[in-house]
């Protein structure tokens, strides 16, 4: 596989306040994301996911470090080009509709007439806005807002899409729509960088992640990598069953009224616990196996700091 | 092209501002109350209006040109629509460039409507159309070029309020450079007489685009004079967009 973007040894800081105190930001970021692939980029707020991404698209400027899209020098207009930026939550010129907004983006990109009116109403379709083609950006919802976004940044049929915490603030439903548009744009090819602190989100929809804290990255692989898909223990809700025997097949956690919260460890265990409900005539009301989560993985390693 | 839509959604967006309508309104109110102020003078009360309306349009002008000037770049980083146009295929320069063509677009609009007004009272008196009001009116529109570079220039590393005070004494100074000049004859050699010059030539002066009263009193101009003066203000509005441009270049979007 191809490597889309390669990342080596970046360095930025920020100069703050009336003193101009250096803040380092950066402190020696390398990622690389292969062609296809959702790349989930996760991180607390404050990591320096944004920063990131703003020196990638040549927003901001590096001190240190190197860059390559598509093995083209990130700030040349050719790997520009074949690339898409939708960013944290976007705002844009509220004056304009829906369709002269993406109308006014295909211009910078050259666009012929009739391939950019054929490219704005299929992008309208794909984020589901045609009713609101004539509607003044003014009056779009948050979630209207980041899917318009989302089109802006596929006008020109990117290879490479930057997406900065595209399901940040939006509804369960509004969620729902951003990642069966990301889920689309897996389908057809397109390599997603994808930044986050929501776990669930990255879980969901990347292969592969680097997570990064305090402006470094501390973990970077395929996500069945960084974590174990082995049970580490089940958790049995019963009632009606003698406390006493059941402390010895595992942790006995609260209770109400009379279910007792049970955490078993060993496998042979969890059958235990069934049978004993069976022949104590008590009830089982509900048994998860619980799975490393990508959170356990981060939330220990960012204790660990 | 892509300086043009740049330029022309600069446009758009300036054609919206409420600031530019209210300098348009008290534009009108000066242009027309030379006429209340004719009536308290004696003397040429035709060449009253033409005085205090040609000024009015070089002030309200340039007010417009500041205010606008150093808002617009400074907005489109304030709410970041700039993070999505910068990381299309586009230059830095060309972004700034369509920033000042869309802005002079705007200037051009609105002095053709203080223009309107000020001709149409002028007919009032003397019912002609005096045509050589517009030479005077082109060499404001030089200078409005001229200063709306400036504000881009400042707007470029400072925020507006900043901004639009340096542009003012820009303004101002270009607009009294004789009186430095008259200073530097004045003072002894020495620092203070360096500095002077220094400030003397560094500064444009602004009265090289100032034709009014060559105008109204109907004097003869030498058409080199006329040159020189379209031609300073395009190097000088140049000199800026591309220091404008230099500094633009290696801006943080932060
Ligand atoms: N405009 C700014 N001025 C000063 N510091 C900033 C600015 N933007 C971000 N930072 C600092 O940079 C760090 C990283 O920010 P950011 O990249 O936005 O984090 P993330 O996107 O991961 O939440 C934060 O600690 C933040 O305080
Ligand atoms: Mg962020």
């Amino acid at each position: 596989m191809a490597t889309v973007l390669k990342i080596e040894n970046l360095h930025k800081s920020f100069k703050l306040g009336f003193l101009l105190k250096k803040k380092e930001i950066l402190r020696g970021i390398s990622l690389s994301v292969e062609q296809g692939e959702v790349f989930g980029y996760l991180g607390p707020n404050g990591a320096g996911k944004t920063t990131t991404i703003k020196c990638i698209l040549g927003l901001i400027f590096p001190e240190k470090g190197n860059i390559e899209i598509f093995g083209h020098p990130y700030l040349s207009p050719k790997a520009k080009e074949k690339t898409g930026f939708l960013p944290e939550n976007p705002y844009f010129y509220d004056h304009l509709t829906a369709s002269e907004f993406l109308d006014y983006y295909s211009q910078l990109f050259l666009m012929k007439k009739e391939a950019k009116e054929e490219k704005i109403k299929s992008l309208l379709r794909l984020v589901d806005l045609e009713d609101s083609a004539d509607l003044q950006l003014r009056k779009f919802s948050r979630g209207m807002l980041q899917r318009i976004g989302m089109a802006q940044a596929l006008l020109n049929d990117p290879s490479l899409v930057f997406l900065d915490e595209p399901l940040g603030g939006l509804d369960p439903l509004g969620r729902k729509e951003i990642r069966d548009i990301i889920t689309r744009l897996k389908d057809e090819g397109k390599t997603v960088f994808l930044s986050s602190h929501i776990l669930q989100d990255i879980e969901m929809i990347c292969n592969r992640v680097a997570i990064i804290v305090n402006g470094e990255i501390i973990n970077q692989g395929a996500l069945h990598d960084l974590i174990s898909e082995k049970i580490l223990f089940t958790e049995v809700i019963l009632s009606g069953v003698n406390e006493k025997e059941l402390k010895e097949l595992g942790e006995c956690l609260s209770g109400h009224g009379d279910r007792t919260l049970l955490k078993v460890f060993k496998e042979e265990n969890v059958e235990k616990a069934l049978q004993l409900a069976q022949s104590s005539k008590g009830k089982v009301h509900s048994l998860i196996p619980r799975t490393e989560t990508l959170e356990d993985l981060f939330v220990g390693i960012v204790k660990q700091r | 092209m892509k300086i043009k839509a740049i330029a022309f959604n600069t446009f758009k967006e300036a054609i919206r501002d409420r600031i530019l309508y209210l300098l348009l309104f008290f534009a009108a109110v000066c242009i027309i109350s030379s006429r209340l102020l004719a009536l308290l003078t004696v003397g040429d009360k035709v060449k009253i209006i033409k005085d205090v309306g040609l000024s009015s349009l070089s002030l309200f002008g340039a007010l417009m040109a500041i205010l606008m000037g150093t808002g617009l770049v400074f907005k489109e980083i304030d709410k970041k629509t700039i993070y999505t146009i910068i990381s299309k295929p586009i230059h830095r320069y060309q972004f700034l460039l369509g920033k000042f063509f869309g802005l002079v677009l705007t200037l051009f609009i609105m002095l053709l409507l203080m223009s309107f007004i000020f001709l149409a009272l002028v007919f009032f008196h003397t019912f002609t159309i005096e045509w050589e009001m517009l030479i005077a009116i082109l060499f404001i529109f030089f200078e409005l070029c001229l200063i709306t570079s400036v504000a881009l220039l400042f707007s470029c590393f400072s925020t507006p309020i900043l901004s639009s005070i340096f542009s003012l004494a820009f303004y101002l100074i270009g607009h009294t450079a004789w009186g430095i000049e008259t200073l530097i004859k004045k003072i002894p050699p020495g620092v203070g007489k360096t500095l002077a010059q220094f400030l003397y030539h560094f500064l444009p002066d602004l009265e090289n685009f100032n034709f009014k009263t060559e105008i109204v009193q109907h004097l003869d101009i030498p058409s080199d004079v006329y040159l020189y003066s379209i031609l300073y203000g395009i190097f000088y509005t140049l000199f800026v967009l591309i220091i404008a441009v230099l500094i633009f270049r290696k801006r943080d979007f932060i």
